[in-house]
């Protein structure tokens, strides 16, 4: 019997994502007194594998196969499934992102396993299996018990304190059964962003919202972005008025994030917008309107002009460095 | 070609969530339902690919697994531009038992082009569309912001992890609609309105199937500490509180 954990790899290399997710399945694994077990799909070199180890995987799942080049959600599926059964997984996790949220519902299906979406805690009991989910985008939690025998959590990325706990697990690949009915897509045209942080994987986030008032006012948000390694953002008229790409749209209808430091300038905080960001560890915010809804959700706050106060952060981040 | 939208009834996304009987119920006193955001981009985006004659699109269904109180959601959609609505007459207690029941009605009335989309506003589970399309055993695309039709071919966009890629499907496929799909919502005009009350409501009866999880109760999150408040022309002081005491520079 194991936790089975599906982790991904960006070319060949895995991100933090993968760690944490890891290191969450094998506190499981150690509730439940069994194994875990991590599975890789695609071609990840065993130096790479081996890192999952560090994070207490005690077994590693390699599939390299050239049919699995690009995500199909039904033939991946299969193959989760297959290795599930195979190690007799009673509990599967795998991340709360675009990867996670397309493949953990078919495998519920498939496994016949309640899905438990967007945990940030370990299970509060095993018995009933009960798990602390965001509901209400993040307005409410809710106690949800998963009734059936084998259980499927997705995990909300930033949530989980992980920690090194070094093992050195055995690397065996498999090599799964792949029928061609599994495989009705096919993917063309792939374009990937690269040199820019992305906002899902960053730790720091600085975004702006009308007050920045243009478009061409941007500068301050990208070095001050830049200076603290961070990624930038913005509210929704700020990409509906084409300001900014809509890729930077966070909140209820754009991306939710939970970056470690949030810093908001000129942003209301429109409760839509607080539903992408209110996981954040710590939101700052710069405002002119001392009454503005984001002060209610922020842990600093300065009441005064982003032309004016983003040029002395910037001074002052400089200076600290 | 047929295209359905599962339609999410959820609660206005200003709604201030509270709860009752000892906070194991959703507080319904006073709140406004909307159609669940992404499904409303959604069905935006099958009525502009069903005004493109070349698209040859006959029909677009709306679908909802609720009780009686989702009709007046349900007839907005009507008025948007959909042509019918199935309503399968049960309480929605998972998604599992949601998905389960909308395959089972797809089983004997099958539709082309089925949309999802990528979270219901209330309980955040991302996994309807999934589901249904394993229950199906047919193909999904998840994180669609782009859904165009060419000779017949779906030609769908997806938001991967930190880029894009364009699928093509074999038919039927469940696609799970995020932001991009369609601009603005389409909003229902005096006609649409008028023509809405007309339009066919049919009500299914449920299939007997059993939820794999359930609700315990529900809790408000821990009301934040007031903000620190910093003077504007002292930003170091803010540097300083984000390097040494929330220690996140
Ligand atoms: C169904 C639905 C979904 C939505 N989804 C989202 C979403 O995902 N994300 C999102 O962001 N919004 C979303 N919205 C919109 C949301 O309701 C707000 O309209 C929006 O978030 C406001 O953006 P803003 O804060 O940039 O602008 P505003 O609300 O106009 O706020 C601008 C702020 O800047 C301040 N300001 C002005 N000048 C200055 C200055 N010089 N220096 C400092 N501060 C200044 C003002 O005091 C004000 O607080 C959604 C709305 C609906 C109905
Ligand atoms: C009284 C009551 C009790 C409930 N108890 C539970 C519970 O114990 N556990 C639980 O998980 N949920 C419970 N629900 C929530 C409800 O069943 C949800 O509709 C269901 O869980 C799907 O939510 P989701 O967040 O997973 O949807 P998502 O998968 O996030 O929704 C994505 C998309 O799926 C489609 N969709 C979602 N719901 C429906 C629907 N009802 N009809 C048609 N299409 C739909 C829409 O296209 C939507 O955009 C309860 C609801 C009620 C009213």
């Amino acid at each position: 019997m194991s936790v089975l954990v599906f982790t991904e790899n960006w070319d060949g290399k895995f991100k933090k994502m993968s760690f944490e997710l890891v290191s969450y399945a094998s506190k499981i694994a150690e509730m439940l007194n069994i194994q875990t077990v991590a599975l890789s799909i695609g071609d990840v070199q065993e130096d790479e594998l081996k890192k999952l180890g560090n994070y207490a995987a005690d077994k590693i799942i390699s599939v390299n196969n050239d049919k699995l080049k690009n995500l199909d959600n039904q033939a991946y599926t299969s193959v989760i499934a297959q290795v599930a059964e195979k190690e007799g997984a009673k509990v599967v996790i795998i991340a709360h992102n675009n990867t996670g949220k397309a493949l953990a519902p078919r495998l519920s299906v498939k496994l016949k396993a309640g899905l438990g979406a967007g945990v940030s805690k370990l299970p509060l009991s095993l018995d009933p299996f009960t798990i602390f989910k965001k509901v209400y985008s993040g307005k409410a939690y809710s106690n949800l018990v998963i009734k059936s025998d084998i259980k499927i959590l997705t995990l909300a990325q930033n949530s989980f304190e992980f920690e090194e706990n070094i093992k050195s697990p055995a690397i065996e690949s498999f090599e799964p059964a792949l029928s061609d009915d599994l495989f009705k897509t096919t993917v063309s045209n792939v374009q990937k962003q690269t040199g820019k942080i992305l906002l899902i994987d960053a730790e720091i986030v600085v975004s702006g919202g009308r007050g920045m008032k243009s478009g061409d006012n941007w500068s301050p948000i990208e070095e001050l972005a830049d200076l603290l390694g961070a990624a930038t953002a913005c509210s929704r008229p700020v990409s509906d008025e084409g300001w900014r790409p809509h890729e930077e749209h966070t909140g209820q209808t754009g991306k939710i994030i939970a970056p470690n430091l949030y810093i908001a300038a000129g942003i209301s905080g429109a409760i839509q917008h607080l539903a992408g960001i209110s996981s954040s560890k710590c939101i700052v915010a710069i405002n002119t309107d001392k009454d503005a809804p984001i002060f209610e959700a922020a842990d600093y706050g300065i009441i005064g002009d982003t032309a004016k106060v983003l040029p002395d952060f910037i001074q002052a981040v400089k200076e600290m460095k | 070609m047929k295209i359905l939208i599962c339609l999410s009834n959820v609660p206005d996304t200003t709604t201030k969530a509270k709860f009752v009987n000892d906070n194991t119920a959703f507080d319904t006193t006073g709140i406004q339902w909307i159609i669940n955001p992404w499904d409303e981009l959604a069905l935006t985006r099958a009525i502009e690919l069903k005004s493109d004659a070349a698209n040859s699109i006959e029909n677009i269904t709306v679908i909802t697994v609720g009780e009686k109180d989702a009709e007046p959601t349900m007839r907005k959609a009507l008025a948007i531009g959909a042509d019918d609505a199935v309503r399968i007459d049960a309480e929605p207690t998972d998604a599992y038992f949601v998905a389960a029941q909308i395959a089972e009605y797809l089983k004997s009335n099958p539709f082309d082009l089925i949309f999802n989309g990528i979270e219901s506003a209330d309980y955040n589970g991302s996994a309807v569309g999934g589901m249904l399309a394993e229950f199906l055993n047919i193909p999904s695309v998840s994180a669609v912001s782009a859904v165009n039709i060419e000779n017949g071919q779906v030609k769908i966009k997806r938001d991967i992890d930190g880029g894009t890629e364009e699928v093509s499907s074999e038919l039927p496929v469940v696609a799970i609609a995020q932001k991009g799909i369609a601009k603005e919502p389409m909003i229902a005009a005096m006609r649409g309105i008028m023509m809405a009350r007309k339009k066919p409501l049919n009500v299914v009866a449920p299939v007997e199937i059993e939820a794999l999880t359930g609700i315990v109760n529900f809790e408000l999150p821990q009301p934040k500490p007031p903000c620190k408040m910093i003077e504007p022309d002292n930003v170091k002081e803010l540097v300083n509180l984000l390097q040494n005491e929330a220690k996140v520079i």
